[in-house]
């Protein structure tokens, strides 16, 4: 669904630029597959026995619309600004992932294939897809680094217990980066039977469109809650930026609103300033990585270089190309939040408000915290939270030392 | 004027056989033993050589290529370390056409008017650029042609009619037919989608049409070579250079002989 941007030109375009952003790098191949799911997408957007069905699966399986929570203690931190959460993490599977995954499952109905796979960094977009899979009976494959099949070890344990098989990568950096390499070498080589069920807004065109259209329904709920709850189009919305998905899907019904400032906050690691980060809208420059043109993690010969974050789902050195766009027309601003300043948000949020949230969704967290002191508390601000925390409750009891050989902290 | 490209693969036709094209990465296993085992896949047989631009990503590429461009990366091998390969190689060997085969980012990163330049400097025949489909190639093809390079583009067996006519008309040198659905890598058989790919490919252009992909050893060749104007080989040469386990001279020897073996399978 194209939209009017702020100076009128059609995003994406029909090669799926946004600006100088997307496009389709993609193997000879895989053309006949990528627009075989374009052009099956756009019949799809506009027959309402689709919309009908993928509406009351949100409806009555995920459970939307998701809830907008005041965290009035959660804001006396945040500078007394006003913080909104918009509850993904709520969502059946436990992510914004589903609403996407739904959508390109009864996509993949459409298109008669029986086989979906995935990559997954944090397993939320894996477990959301093994979900899918066993709800319409698709074989299921989920490529995830090796690494992060360690640290994510319950998102595995979920997947295969939906049915899934579950490869652990342990190529390059064994991360989400790697994951979509190996997902990409097995749908050249079985294209027929399988959809390729892209978790992010990144990819060749049309993945980076399709998948924004499917998580709008994030802003365009939100949007509405918050003018019920205050009256008034907050001063920020804010999410956390890996490829950028639940970030398109709840910034986008808010770009034509000026006066909202749109802020993505990316995974600096140990710091922006050193070697070991994901911030890639932060540090990266344009080039091509994984079917599009985008910011990305390179050198100067043009390879990539391993991003680093604590979250799984941030560990990533290429983002959305629509990100790109926003970041270049100044509609969105990219600010880095390291591996500390999410932790200690993490912590925060289940101390003051009841709520553990996904490291990555606590990415956004310390963005609001930072982002409240600087606007008072005369501020609205809108957060988007992705994920909830289970799986990352080892990473967390590590982090913090809550295993009781650690004796507690 | 025919590119050189397009004379070897000419007088291969006339002699009435298939060309053989061998593909082996730069820096692997180091700068200079890779310009070794390139000039030993000449001196085997090899009428036509890719180098690969090792990349950190290569999302086309098996394990076994995999492996080696991992190799050549942990060891440093930068751009200009595949240029070198390049005109060492092309010096050595005036008749041989010298392509490079690479993933699109480097070749961007570096900037697409001067790779052209130094590629052709360095007396490079032209580029494979595997991800870099037809719509998107249009500045790569004016800086090729602007240095007299050949672009080569591949084709697969989904590839509808249409779209090899678009793809066919857009490139030169040759048509890279891939055998098989899927990545690099030695296979058992190479499969019946090469021939029926090479003979649709063929209604659509007078390009000659090289199949690769899965094929490792001479009667592969042979049979490919039965319908195709070249017969291209990387993983096997890959392979024997990672069997040969840090023995360069054992590795080379192998290169060699399979490329003389592969060599007499093309003129069977």
């Amino acid at each position: 669904m194209s939209q009017n941007d702020p100076s009128g030109a059609q995003v994406p375009d029909a090669r799926g630029y946004f600006g100088a952003y997307g496009g389709r790098f993609i193997p000879e191949a895989l053309v006949a597959a990528v627009e075989q799911v374009a052009e099956e997408y756009e019949k799809a957007k506009t027959d309402p026995a689709f919309t009908a069905e993928l509406d009351a699966l949100l409806k009555d399986y995920t459970g939307r619309p998701s809830p907008l929570t005041d965290v009035h203690r959660f804001s006396a931190e945040a500078g007394g600004a006003r913080v909104l959460l918009k509850r993904e993490d709520l969502n059946h599977t436990g992510s914004h992932k589903i609403n996407n995954v739904l959508g390109q499952a009864l996509l993949t109905k459409r298109m008669g294939k029986t086989r979906i796979i995935a990559e997954t960094g944090a397993g939320q977009h894996g477990v959301a897809t093994a979900t899918a899979c066993a709800l319409f009976g698709f074989d299921c494959t989920i490529y995830m680094g090796e690494v992060d099949t360690q640290r994510q070890a319950l998102n595995v344990a979920r997947m295969r217990m939906l049915g899934a098989e579950v490869v652990a990568v342990k190529s390059g950096s064994r991360t989400l980066k790697d994951a979509i390499n190996e997902a990409f070498r097995d749908w050249v080589a079985n294209v027929d039977s399988t959809h390729y069920l892209f978790g992010t807004v990144a990819g060749p065109h049309p993945f980076p469109m399709m998948v924004r259209d499917f998580h709008r329904v994030i802003g365009v709920e939100a949007r509405q809650q918050v003018l019920d709850r205050t009256g008034r189009l907050p001063d920020a919305v804010v999410a956390c930026v890996g490829g950028g998905s639940n970030a398109m899907g709840i910034f986008h019904e808010f770009i034509p609103d000026a006066g909202v400032r749109l802020i993505g906050c990316e995974a600096a690691g140990e710091g922006a300033e050193t070697p070991k980060h994901a911030a890639t809208l932060t540090k990266g420059d344009p080039g091509v990585l994984h079917g599009s043109r985008t910011y990305v993690l390179q050198d100067e010969d043009g390879q990539t270089i391993e991003s680093h974050s604590i979250s799984a789902g941030l560990d990533y050195p290429g983002v959305g190309p629509e990100h790109a766009w926003l970041k270049d027309t100044g509609r969105a601003e990219y600010r880095p939040v390291t591996d500390d300043a999410a932790m200690q948000a993490l912590r925060l949020l289940s101390r003051t408000e009841g709520i553990i949230p996904a490291i990555e969704s606590a990415h956004a967290l310390a963005g609001a915290l930072e982002l409240g002191r600087e606007l008072g508390p005369e501020a609205t601000i809108l957060v988007s939270l992705s994920g909830r925390g289970d799986k990352d409750m080892h990473t967390a009891a590590e982090y913090f030392g809550l295993y009781d050989t650690d004796g507690g902290k | 004027m025919a590119s050189k490209l397009s004379e070897t693969l000419a007088a291969a036709r006339a002699e009435g056989r298939a060309a053989l094209i061998g593909y082996l990465p730069a820096g692997f296993p180091t700068v200079d033993g890779g310009i070794r085992a390139i000039d030993a896949l000449i001196e085997g047989g090899c009428d036509v050589v890719e180098v690969g631009l090792p990349h950190s990503d290569p999302v086309l590429d098996g394990a076994t290529i995999q492996t080696a461009d991992d190799i050549a990366l942990r060891g440093g091998v930068r751009i200009k370390d595949v240029l070198r390969t390049v005109a060492e190689v092309a010096a050595a060997h005036p008749s041989a056409p010298v392509l490079v085969m690479t993933y699109w980012n480097p070749v961007d990163r570096y900037g697409v008017a001067r790779f052209a330049a130094d590629l052709a400097a360095a007396g490079g025949a032209g580029c494979i650029l595997p991800d870099l489909p037809v719509e998107e190639s249009d500045e790569w093809r004016k800086a090729a042609g602007e240095h007299g390079l050949d672009t080569v583009f591949v084709v697969a067996p989904s590839s509808k009619d249409q779209r090899l006519a678009e793809v066919t008309a857009a490139g030169s040198g040759f048509v890279y037919a891939a055998a098989v659905m899927g990545v690099t890598g030695t296979r058992a058989a190479v499969g019946n989608l090469a021939e029926d790919l090479v003979a649709r490919t063929r209604a659509t252009t007078d390009l000659p049409v090289c199949v690769g992909l899965g094929v490792s050893n001479a009667t592969q060749a042979a049979e490919v070579a039965g319908f195709a104007d070249g017969v291209i080989v990387g993983s096997a040469f890959v392979q024997r250079i990672l069997d040969a386990d840090g023995d360069e001279e054992a590795g080379l020897a192998a290169v060699r002989a399979l490329a003389a073996d592969l060599a007499a399978g093309v003129r069977r």
